[in-house]
């Protein structure tokens, strides 16, 4: 019991770090330089309290069941042997936590409404829904491939610092092509998706890699797969807003 | 009423948007790896935990995170704030000095703040031989997160176009990676892309539509976004930069300890 209590209070102190700051930097501007009442206090405060008893839940949840099996997982596959099989994996890796992420979903939902006010869509439910859902989707197979390719990496020992650098250099022509109005939220995606549910899961299979094939430094070979996941989202989502408006 | 039908919804799409990973984790390790689950009963009941944490997460999200980035956008703004008419033909970048101020200090506190940003700062003060130093370099990537929204507002409020201004910016990074010492350079990338938290990303979303919203002359679908890129892009040319310093200070001092990565 007391047991369970300090740990109930150890995860609450994690998201209070989480939201802390946040909550500190609002509550001084509010109260030294806007010195307004603010709108509808109690319902942000509840919804404060929501998203701090989500994250307890959610992130004890995620110690529990998803991320030690990922890693598990991740580290089988490194040791297996198995290209094909390896290949597979990390792509339904990145794909399915893009999916599960909560910011994005939530972000994408934000862009779909936007886009409808905007007129870039139509302002319908179903168009929104559709929307959201094909960006979410887009970014989704963008991590899986970025895996894919960061595994690649991996195994052929390219060297990180080229990749990124060609890749950062190569994503301008696109955003030369690319309607206006999907540049920013391509941008965003990178940085949207990786974060809590992408980031561990990634993490443990970079490592897992180097750490199962000889010659390579899991410090070295091991980071770089989060960098290609936060890119490759900005060469997909442009390709997506070209493809969706034309050029 | 409304708020019980509204998570009850919400819990729903949480559940859908799960179970791939759910799946996929089991597939792999039921049919292609021939493995048992070691515990069935304690993945089943954090599964249970991640739908009703989600599903309160994301209902908070849209009753407190995105509503405060809204607010601070809308008030910043304000005409006694910025100190003229807010419907004023132009109204001159520096008017919004308080809007970089929040900006800056929201990303810099939620940065300097995050667990990840503070184990791969230990990291690279273990690999870098104590060249570059834990402290500096975890203040270094949260002044970046900070720059980043802060510019990324001022952006937003001068209109300058992201098309010219993100291609800039990928260039300045591709040049420090091709620069900076090796083994910095990954970690850097993969710092600029958690930099931003669960928690701040909405804020920071809602701040940028909700200012491109107020400013005159903006259009939110297509000013809207970029702030959270601006952040990642500026965390990791900070981080860089400092590795590239860091790295000529050690050489000096005595040569061989940092340099090529392999």
């Amino acid at each position: 019991m007391g047991r369970q209590v300090q740990f109930l209070s150890r995860l609450a102190l994690g998201a209070a770090r989480d939201l802390g700051p946040l909550l500190i930097v609002v509550t001084l501007f509010q109260l030294v330089v806007l010195r307004e009442p603010v709108p509808d206090l109690v319902g942000t405060l509840i919804g404060v309290a929501l998203v701090m008893l989500g994250l307890i839940l959610f992130v004890r949840g995620l110690d529990m069941g998803l991320f030690p099996l990922g890693e598990s997982m991740a580290h089988a596959f490194a040791r297996k042997g198995s290209l094909k099989a390896l290949l597979l994996f990390a792509f339904a890796l990145g794909f399915a936590a893009s999916v599960a992420e909560p910011t994005l979903l939530a972000v994408a939902r934000e862009a779909a409404h936007t886009a409808a006010m905007g007129g870039v869509i139509a302002d319908t439910e179903r168009a929104r829904i559709a929307y959201a859902l094909a960006l979410r989707l887009t970014v989704a197979v963008a991590v899986g491939v970025a895996l894919i390719f960061g595994v690649f990496r991996i195994l052929k020992a390219w060297r990180t610092h080229y990749v990124l650098a060609a890749g950062y250099v190569g994503v301008i022509p696109l955003v030369a092509v690319a309607p206006a109005d999907v540049v920013g939220i391509a941008f965003d995606c990178g940085g949207v998706t990786t974060s809590t549910i992408t980031v561990p899961l990634v993490a443990a299979l970079g490592v897992g890699l180097a750490t199962a094939i000889r010659g390579r430094n899991p410090v070295l070979d091991g980071f770089g797969l989060i960098g290609f996941a936060c890119l490759s989202p900005i060469v997909f989502v442009l390709l997506f807003g070209i493809i969706l408006h034309g050029v | 009423m409304d708020i019980l039908l509204h998570v009850a919804r919400t819990g729903g799409s949480v559940a859908l948007n799960v179970a791939p990973i759910l799946a996929v984790l089991l597939f792999f390790q039921l049919v292609v790896l021939r493995r048992r689950l070691a515990n069935p009963r304690r993945i089943l009941t954090g599964f249970a935990y991640v739908l009703v944490g989600l599903t309160l997460f994301l209902v908070g999200l849209e009753k407190a995170l995105f509503p405060i980035g809204r607010l601070m956008a809308a008030q910043l703004t304000g005409a006694d704030v910025v100190g003229m008419a807010a419907d004023a033909a132009s109204v001159p970048w520096w008017a919004f000095g308080w809007v970089y101020a929040f900006g800056a200090a929201v990303g810099f506190a939620a940065a300097v703040a995050e667990p990840t940003l503070i184990a791969v700062s230990l990291k690279a003060e273990e690999v870098s031989g104590g060249a570059i130093r834990a402290r500096s370099l975890r203040m270094m990537a949260a002044a970046g997160v900070g720059a980043g929204v802060a510019f990324g507002t001022l952006r937003i409020v001068t209109g300058l176009p992201l098309g010219y201004v993100l291609p800039i910016l990928c260039v300045v990074v591709a040049f420090q990676a091709l620069t900076a010492p090796r083994l910095m350079v990954a970690l850097a990338f993969d710092t600029g892309a958690v930099g931003t938290s669960t928690v701040t990303i909405p804020v920071v979303a809602a701040l940028g539509l909700g200012l491109a919203a107020a400013v005159p002359g903006r259009d939110p679908v297509v000013d809207g976004f970029g702030l959270i890129a601006f952040a990642v892009l500026f965390t990791i040319m900070a981080m860089l930069a400092y590795a590239w310093g860091a790295a000529h200070l050690a050489y000096r001092r005595k040569p061989p300890v940092t340099g090529t990565g392999r």
